[in-house]
């Protein structure tokens, strides 16, 4: 199989990625997207060859429109746009969890300070302001005060650029000191953890302790409902706990990172991964057989 | 023993030495300096400095 990786920055997950994938004698293709030009009718030759591309890109704006090229080019890429689209926004990630009737916090969108601020009062304090692009934590707030959000939200309008000015808010869930981060094939949990801290963002990023998570029968049944409304795929689907053995979903990562889940669990995190990788090509290729026998057939 | 290879800091213009196992496109932290230097070619090793964090950078 040829493998594209498609890239701007190898983190020690794509690392690990690469290893597994030579060690079982795949040919990779390592596209730096920063080198590449994207007509809209006919790919790069970069890909030509591939089999698969990894969308394994750090930026959201290029993962977003790297997806959907693909797509129209007829090239299969893991992510796929719809899940791509679905993931890089928080609005549209909680939409589609809500519609899911999968449990999420609470969540309102206002697009004035002023309405935001009306938001945030109904809401109470604490309650949680968040960009609805970004990651590792960065540019979340928890707001205290009513003098604490008016500051917020005059600094977010500020800012320039427009998505700041869409205030996604959100009701602070009291988590027991941590979240659960599992990693997931099309709604199959490969490996889960905790991620526990003092500060109440428990990100990897951010420095939290991980431990290996072992998920009940309720946390399976909606890691594969939160993996189904957002479009399947290789994903991190965090969790907080919420009491009585329930959970809710508060995000999910389409380029998900697992360098942390492999250091702290047994799995063999990135093993896994390729072999859901090979799984899915196989299917992806018998299934293309098929429609070429049909074809033939009725012509 | 960990297998090196030798370059040029591209900030300093000193000889730094990394593990020869890095993917271009990996970034380093210079042992000059720590200051962070992306990978542009492992042969011969060669470093430019790394881009700056971005807003939508992220999982």
């Amino acid at each position: 199989m040829n493998v594209g990786l498609l890239y701007s920055r190898i983190r020690q997950d794509e690392k690990l990625l690469l290893s597994e994938l030579r060690s079982r004698g795949h040919t990779i293709t390592k596209i730096d997207i920063r080198d590449e030009q994207f007509d809209i009718a006919n790919p790069p030759a970069a890909f030509t060859q591939v089999d698969v591309v990894l969308d394994r890109c750090l930026a959201t704006s290029r993962s977003y429109y790297i997806t959907q090229f693909l797509e129209a080019y007829g090239i299969p890429i893991i992510n796929d746009a719809t899940t791509a689209d679905v993931c890089a926004d928080k609005v549209k990630n909680s939409l589609a969890l809500q519609s899911a009737e999968v449990p999420t916090p609470r969540t309102e969108v206002a697009f004035t300070t002023d309405s935001a601020m009306e938001s945030i009062e109904r809401f109470g304090y604490p309650c949680i302001l968040k960009p609805v692009v970004g990651s590792w934590g960065r540019l979340m707030a928890k707001i205290d005060s009513a003098s604490a959000a008016e500051a917020i939200l005059e600094h977010k309008s500020t800012l320039g650029h427009y998505e700041h000015k869409v205030f996604y808010i959100q009701e602070f869930v009291s988590k027991p000191g941590r979240d659960i981060r599992v990693l997931a094939a099309d709604g199959e949990p490969i490996a889960a953890m905790t991620r526990t801290a003092d500060h109440w963002l428990t990100n990897a990023a951010k420095g939290a302790e991980t431990a290996p998570f072992s998920l009940d029968d309720r946390a399976r049944e909606l890691v594969a409902d939160a993996s189904k409304a957002v479009g399947g795929g290789l994903l991190g689907i965090d969790l907080m706990e919420t009491g009585g053995g329930d959970y809710t979903v508060h995000e999910i990562n389409h380029t998900v990172e697992f360098k942390a889940l492999n250091d702290a669990v047994s799995t063999d995190v990135p093993g896994e991964v390729i072999d859901w990788l090979e799984m899915t090509i196989d299917a992806l290729s018998d299934n293309n057989s098929n429609e070429i026998i049909t074809d033939a057939e009725t012509t | 023993m960990v297998e090196t290879i030798i370059g040029e800091d591209p900030l300093t213009g000193e000889e730094i030495e990394i593990p020869a196992n890095v993917e271009v496109g990996e970034i380093v932290d210079s042992p000059a300096t720590g200051a962070e230097l992306e990978i542009v070619a492992t042969d011969p090793l060669t470093l430019e400095e790394a881009p700056e964090l971005e807003e939508d950078w992220g999982e």
